[in-house]
């Protein structure tokens, strides 16, 4: 305790930058919103847009070059990627918007967007 | 300048390197750039006991060899800058003589983390970077603190170069 009444201005500083860091993030996280689709492209161009609100299972490349790619529960997964690094697959799901799974070998990008569903307004809070 | 400075010089950056390559073997957390900055050590060090100019000059030495041996033009844009902002910072901070080692560092960790944040946001143009900050800016704090502890009872307890 000796330490804190000789380290005042030093504990202060570290509660005001601990308080910003967690505000920060309590801003963003506020802030962001779920996303409304899965952009996948390959090479850079846009091969498919995939609605976060129906499951699905796709096959992306070639065989023996690919990677399954998994919607479910409004989130995006790359479940199996084959190529040595396995980088997308432990990345895990991406929900929101701005969100993406990179796979360099491959040359795929999954980005979440916002985006309308069908028929349903995206727009919500 | 004094043979013992140059040979303090030599020393210490030659710490802070071995100091990064030791990092740079410790598997990456689960966010990239959460790290202890062991680096620092060597320079909250020479901040307190050579002056701030030494600690810049030590520092730049340390990013530049660092960028060569291990890493790349990119790396090096990431780290000057984070070194360049905590050193600023450091200094700044130092020169109140409100703060002891402690706040010095940490406030240099979080600078560091901060500045190398967001240069990689405007060199990739991409505000998605946005959430690595806060969580940055807090293993900075946290890292500047253990830092600051040790290298506190280092300036101590280290002998003094006549």
């Amino acid at each position: 305790m000796e330490w804190l009444k000789t380290h005042r201005n030093d504990v202060i500083l570290i509660a005001v930058l601990i308080a910003l860091g967690g505000a920060l993030l309590l801003w963003l996280g506020l802030t962001r919103q779920v996303g409304g689709v899965a952009r996948v492209q390959i090479d850079g161009e846009t091969v498919m847009e995939l609605p976060l609100s129906q499951d699905a299972r796709v096959e992306l490349g070639e065989p023996g070059r690919g990677n399954l790619l998994i919607i479910e529960n409004g989130t995006a997964r790359v479940e199996r990627a084959d190529c040595p690094d396995q980088v997308c697959v432990r990345q895990g799901a991406v929900r929101y918007n701005g969100e993406s799974i990179v796979c360099l070998p491959h040359k795929l990008i999954v980005s979440i967007e916002g985006g309308v569903e069908n028929g349903v307004d995206g727009s919500t809070g | 300048m004094k043979a013992s400075k140059v040979a303090q010089y030599g020393l210490l950056t030659a710490l802070a390197l071995v100091l990064s390559y030791l990092e740079s073997l410790v598997p990456p957390l689960w966010v990239p750039g959460v790290k202890l900055g062991l680096p620092n050590l060597a320079i909250v060090f020479a901040l307190y006991r050579l002056g701030w100019k030494d600690a810049c000059v030590i520092s730049l030495v340390r990013v530049v060899l660092v960028a060569l041996l291990f890493g790349n033009g990119a790396a090096l844009a990431y780290s000057a800058a984070g070194a360049a902002l905590s050193l600023t910072l450091m200094g700044l901070l130092k020169r109140t003589g409100k703060f002891s080692s402690v706040g010095v560092s940490v406030a240099g960790g979080v600078a560091h983390n901060a500045g190398q944040i967001l240069v990689a946001m405007a060199m990739l143009g991409t505000s998605r970077l946005a959430w690595y900050l806060p969580v940055l800016w807090i293993s900075g704090t946290v890292a500047g603190v253990l830092i600051g502890i040790v290298s506190g009872i280092l300036v101590k307890r280290v002998p003094e170069q006549k």
